[in-house]
């Protein structure tokens, strides 16, 4: 390593692996009604990792104990497919598979409006069939379209993507090759969920290292990454044809 | 699925003058479309659709130990999840014994029909053979999961290339790409599934989600080529009700006449001929 990127000011990460800009998403794709059986379903494609999310409900819930008199639950199930990762994942439920389920629905819960609907539940199931990073920013994309397009009444909408810090470079939409970087101060990677209308955070996590200053930048970065995302699930929620 | 009898009522008063509420005939197939590739971390996947029934399989191999019956032979996994994702009838938690049934009756179909040459994924006799994996999710739950699920398990295996082995390592690198190496597969052995129900008193094929859980019983059976004609490779009569002797001679006389129509056409689409 050359002094010059021993400068603290300076980051040993000047070039993305596949070239994008530090500000620029992978490319998109985004789909509703893939899965007919559902209320509500979709897919959301960033580079190479896929989501895709099917919604049902508001419908009776089960157990019995559980149901709000007050208002509708939301209930979120993240999964990966065994064969979506290099070392092939175990079937099943795991801690990760159910924090991320949590998060998510904690983030799905802002956009949501299930007072008109006490004792029921909205279910959302999402699987990453292929991962390369960012699966759970991209199964709250798929899932914010197939709650809108099951037509459950929504507050707002939700975008969220990965931030990264690459030694001390900002960059959005990580990738798995990104998510492995190791000089400098390593990888950091933050996703973050934006609500569309209100701009306020509903999902934030971070693994890594990070000055207060630089977590600010991150955040803005996210938000305008998320405006992005937002038009593409507009417009595709817009040009889908309602059977 | 809750189906009221009148709906039954309706669905068998239609199978008698020969029609279906979809508009197929009993012994008609959906459309059936395969797509290989759809999962870069795998190393094979498949896609397959009858009409709007849709499941993904992929394939993950390493290495590993081989069983003490076969210690020159590699070992096959084959697993099958009713995703909750596919349909409002399927809930989360471990495998229902529905899901479990489907991923041994694949499996089956898979092993006895002798696709895979299990010889030829040996690395070193008694010490280290390759394991090959088949995860098989439900995407859509239209009817016939199993023979879908079948089918995709086939296309999957066949789009599978072998990862490299590190041999001083003793393990599969996972840096590397996987090499051009395709599975020891013996492509005239590839077992068709083919899932045929008793429904008033028509025998149906690829039924829908509402047909097959109103149907009397069920019998699943694998056929693959033996030089050109039908040979069975597993056979899997399911639910109640019990198959008179003039029921089975039509459903064996239709898997004969479904295999002739349709065995080579799917055969090109697993291989991509």
């Amino acid at each position: 390593m050359t002094a010059k990127k021993l400068e603290s000011s300076e980051s040993s990460y000047k070039e993305r692996g596949d070239g994008r800009a530090f500000d620029e998403l992978r490319e998109i794709e985004a789909k509703v009604g893939i899965i007919p059986e559902a209320d509500g379903s979709a897919l959301y494609r960033s580079g190479k990792t896929i989501a895709i999310a099917s919604v049902f409900g508001p419908r009776t819930l089960h157990p019995q104990h559980m149901q709000n008199p007050q208002k509708g639950l939301l209930r979120v199930n993240y999964d990966m497919m065994t064969f979506s990762v290099s070392d092939r994942k175990r079937p099943g439920p795991n801690r990760r598979s159910q924090e991320i389920s949590k998060v998510t629905e904690w983030a799905l819960s802002q956009c949501v409006d299930l007072d008109e609907f006490p004792n029921t539940v909205v279910d959302i199931f999402i699987q990453i069939p292929q991962a390369d990073a960012g699966t759970r920013v991209a199964g709250i994309n798929a899932a914010v379209m197939a709650l809108a397009h099951a037509g459950v009444p929504m507050k707002e909408m939700a975008s969220a993507v990965a931030v990264g810090k690459m030694d001390k470079t900002l960059v959005v939409d990580v990738c798995k090759e990104e998510e492995d970087y190791e000089e400098g101060e390593g990888a950091t990677d933050m996703p973050i969920c934006i609500l569309s209308r209100s701009k306020k955070i509903a999902l934030l996590q971070a693994d890594g290292k990070i000055s207060i200053e630089e977590l600010k930048q991150a955040i803005e970065m996210g938000k305008k990454a998320c405006e992005k995302i937002h038009e593409i699930q507009v417009k595709t929620l817009k040009e889908t044809k309602t059977a | 699925m809750i189906i009221p009898k009148i709906q039954k009522q309706r669905i068998i008063q239609y199978l008698k003058e020969g029609k279906r509420f979809d508009g197929r005939k009993i012994d008609e197939f959906r459309n059936i479309e395969i797509k290989t590739g759809i999962s870069n971390k795998a190393e094979g996947s498949a896609s397959v659709k009858f009409g709007k029934t849709e499941v993904y399989a992929g394939v993950k191999m390493d290495v590993m130990e081989p069983y003490s019956d076969g210690p020159a032979d590699g070992t096959l996994t084959v697993g099958f999840e009713l995703s909750p994702i596919a349909s409002p009838d399927f809930d989360i938690g471990p495998p229902t014994i529905d899901a479990i049934e489907i991923g041994r009756i694949v499996d089956r179909g898979i092993r006895e029909s002798g696709f895979i040459d299990f010889s030829g994924l040996c690395i070193k006799e008694g010490e280290k053979v390759w394991g090959i994996y088949v995860d098989i999710y439900a995407v859509n739950g239209s009817g016939n999961l199993l023979d879908v699920a079948s089918l995709a398990a086939l296309a999957a295996l066949a789009d599978a290339r072998i990862p490299v082995y590190d041999e001083k390592k003793e393990k599969v690198d996972r840096e590397k790409e996987l090499t051009d190496k395709k599975l020891p597969l013996n492509k005239e052995a590839m077992a068709f599934n083919m899932t045929f129900h008793k429904l008033g008193d028509k025998i149906i094929i690829d039924p829908t989600a509402e047909e097959e859980q109103i149907s009397d019983y069920r019998i699943s059976i694998a056929v693959c080529s033996n030089k050109g004609k039908p040979r069975i490779s597993s056979i899997q009569k399911g639910k109640g009700g019990a198959i008179s002797h003039e029921e089975m001679e039509t459903i064996l006389n239709l898997l004969e006449h479904k295999f002739n129509e349709l065995y080579e056409a799917v055969h090109k689409k697993v291989f991509k001929k």
